[in-house]
């Protein structure tokens, strides 16, 4: 199996410490978050410097396959630079910015997020809010169940997943039963809304509360049900760069082509709304 | 008799001397280096720690709630793997059919899989719209996804294999003879199992369980995907860290310490107990 290397003499044995302590050293100064000398194009400063190098965009779940076109363009716009995306849910991206993952662009699927970083001097100047997204309650394919309405979801025999309270979407989804005036006892709280959509798509809850945008993307799998805009919580997202980015140049030229024009429409296509 | 006994003394003391017998430097320092690797993130996690609101954590009832979850079901988790564990470790170290090597590797996939990867092969098979649990649901109104019973089904279909790897392996290293022994003195095949392999392979068998079990109460990917995330029912320790780490590190790094000392205790009493605390089988 796995053979420890065999040690013949006092020196090999120095060269095997020295070396096996030089790895440990590699192994804990990835780990330890210091990130002040990643420095991916660290050479380009300022705004009007040429952007290349690696750009790490930790975005919201819900944001995945928007940003991902927009990744396109923005390598397409500058060929010496390549996006990283990390999607999750906007409140866990938060906590892994603010123990010091080395991120250049943080967008999340609310403002309490942002907030988060902006108060732990975790962003680099004021976020922009670039989109808005409205909830709509999934359902399977052709709605089996035949629900219409928030009210539906009370029923105690269908099987509910929303997000879990902690997560920005779950955050909706109970202010959404509040405004609806309706108890719903989820059968699950997951951890972002892609397992939202993908519980119901695989058939294994009747329906949940998720983005309209990730309803939109999974239609081959899930239906959706609008819900009243009197009953929704529309969802704003902000984008920033980070205080602490190892690509500034690269960070604020992503934002940049997300707030613009072409940005704004490549959203709108993937069923975002303008702020 | 003294001369035994001066015997068995001279061999004590020999045994002594080469147990006191110093290790080369080079693997001394590894293995501490080893040492230092798993004890400074425990190091870390209490030095961040928010002692002040230990109390605060520890008597929220969603806190304890998860813990009595995580107990109650890597508990079942673990008497599930040793009745149908034991059983397959003995036929796969003792039996003779064609594609033995085949059944084991299968039975031990679930170790190397991704835990999502296997909650999603749960669903596929035991889900509502699965191949059997279709069926499960239409005849019983068996329902595994977002129940109790789900959470233990993802853990012992992940901890399983450890302890089916590590009783395969003592009940290849026994000693057939006296097996064979007590089958010839007239014991019946169930008394020489009960009374004779058992009782060797104990230490294993603790261990093993003891494998399974940590592995039980640390699993966290299958049972999210496959039993879901909720209070009481199916949200367990490791499940209601990672949630508390969204918004809450400090509840986070509690609730982490908490399922810790739990683990600690128990790892610490079973070997006291169970192993002879380490010198009997030394």
């Amino acid at each position: 199996m796995c053979r420890p290397p065999r040690v013949h003499s006092p020196r090999g044995a120095v060269i095997l410490l020295v070396a096996t302590g030089m790895a440990m050293g590699v192994v804990l100064g990835a780990c330890g978050g210091d990130h002040d000398d990643t420095g991916a194009g660290e050479a380009v400063d300022g705004t009007g410097g040429a952007v290349s190098g690696e750009v790490v965009v930790f975005a919201a779940a819900s944001l995945t396959d928007a940003f991902t076109a927009i990744g396109d363009v923005f390598v397409a716009d500058h060929p010496g630079a390549h996006v990283t995306f990390n999607f999750a849910a906007s409140s866990e991206l938060a906590t892994q910015i603010i123990e010091g993952a080395p991120v250049d662009v943080y967008a999340s699927a609310n403002v309490e997020n942002m907030a988060r970083l902006t108060a732990a001097g975790a962003t680099a100047g004021e976020p922009t809010v670039f989109a808005v997204n409205s909830s709509a309650i999934v359902v399977e394919k052709a709605n089996p169940q035949g629900i219409t309405s928030v009210a539906d979801l009370a029923d105690p025999d269908l099987v509910v997943v929303t997000c879990a309270p902690q997560v920005p979407c779950g955050d909706y989804a109970s202010r959404i039963f509040a405004n609806a005036g309706v108890t719903v006892t989820p059968d699950s709280y997951e951890a972002n809304v892609k397992a939202v959509v993908t519980k119901v798509a695989l058939g294994e809850a009747d329906a949940g509360i998720a983005y309209a945008t990730d309803i939109a993307v999974a239609a081959d799998d899930v239906d959706g049900v609008s819900i009243p805009a009197d009953l929704d919580v529309v969802a704003e997202y902000p984008i920033a760069t980070t205080a602490e980015a190892p690509n500034a140049a690269g960070g604020r030229a992503f934002v940049a082509l997300v707030t613009s024009a072409v940005g704004e429409g490549i959203l709108e296509s993937f069923g975002f709304g303008s702020p | 008799m003294t001369g035994t006994a001066a015997a068995e003394r001279g061999a004590a003391a020999r045994h002594r001397r080469v147990g006191r017998e110093r290790l080369p430097v080079p693997a001394l320092v590894l293995a501490w280096l080893a040492v230092a690797f798993f004890a400074l993130p425990f190091i870390g996690l209490l030095w961040r720690a928010p002692w002040g609101a230990v109390g605060t954590v520890i008597g929220r009832d969603s806190v304890r709630t998860a813990l009595w979850l995580s107990i109650r079901t890597s508990l079942t988790a673990t008497a599930v793997s040793i009745a149908l564990g034991v059983p397959l470790a003995w036929m796969l170290a003792r039996g003779e059919f064609a594609g033995r090597g085949a059944v084991r590797a299968l039975c031990t996939l679930s170790m190397v899989l991704p835990p999502v990867v296997a909650g999603v092969a749960l669903f596929a098979s035991f889900g509502r719209r699965g191949l059997f649990g279709r069926y499960l649901d239409e005849w019983f109104g068996v329902r595994l996804p977002f129940t109790t019973a789900g959470v233990v089904m993802a853990q012992a279909f992940v901890s399983m294999p450890f302890l089916v790897l590590t009783v395969e392996a003592a009940l290849r290293q026994l000693d057939r003879r006296v097996e064979d022994a007590a089958r010839t003195l007239g014991g019946s095949r169930w008394y020489v199992f009960s009374r004779v392999t058992l009782p060797t392979i104990r230490p294993a068998l603790v261990a093993g369980a003891v494998l399974a079990w940590a592995r039980a109460l640390g699993e966290f990917g299958a049972t999210i995907t496959f039993a879901g995330n909720f209070p009481g029912t199916t949200q367990t320790m490791p499940l209601a860290t990672y949630l508390a780490l969204e918004t809450d590190p400090d509840e986070a790094i509690m609730i982490a310490l908490l399922l810790i000392a739990v683990s600690f205790t128990v790892l610490v009493a079973l070997r006291d107990r169970w192993l002879g605390g380490g010198r009997q089988a030394g």
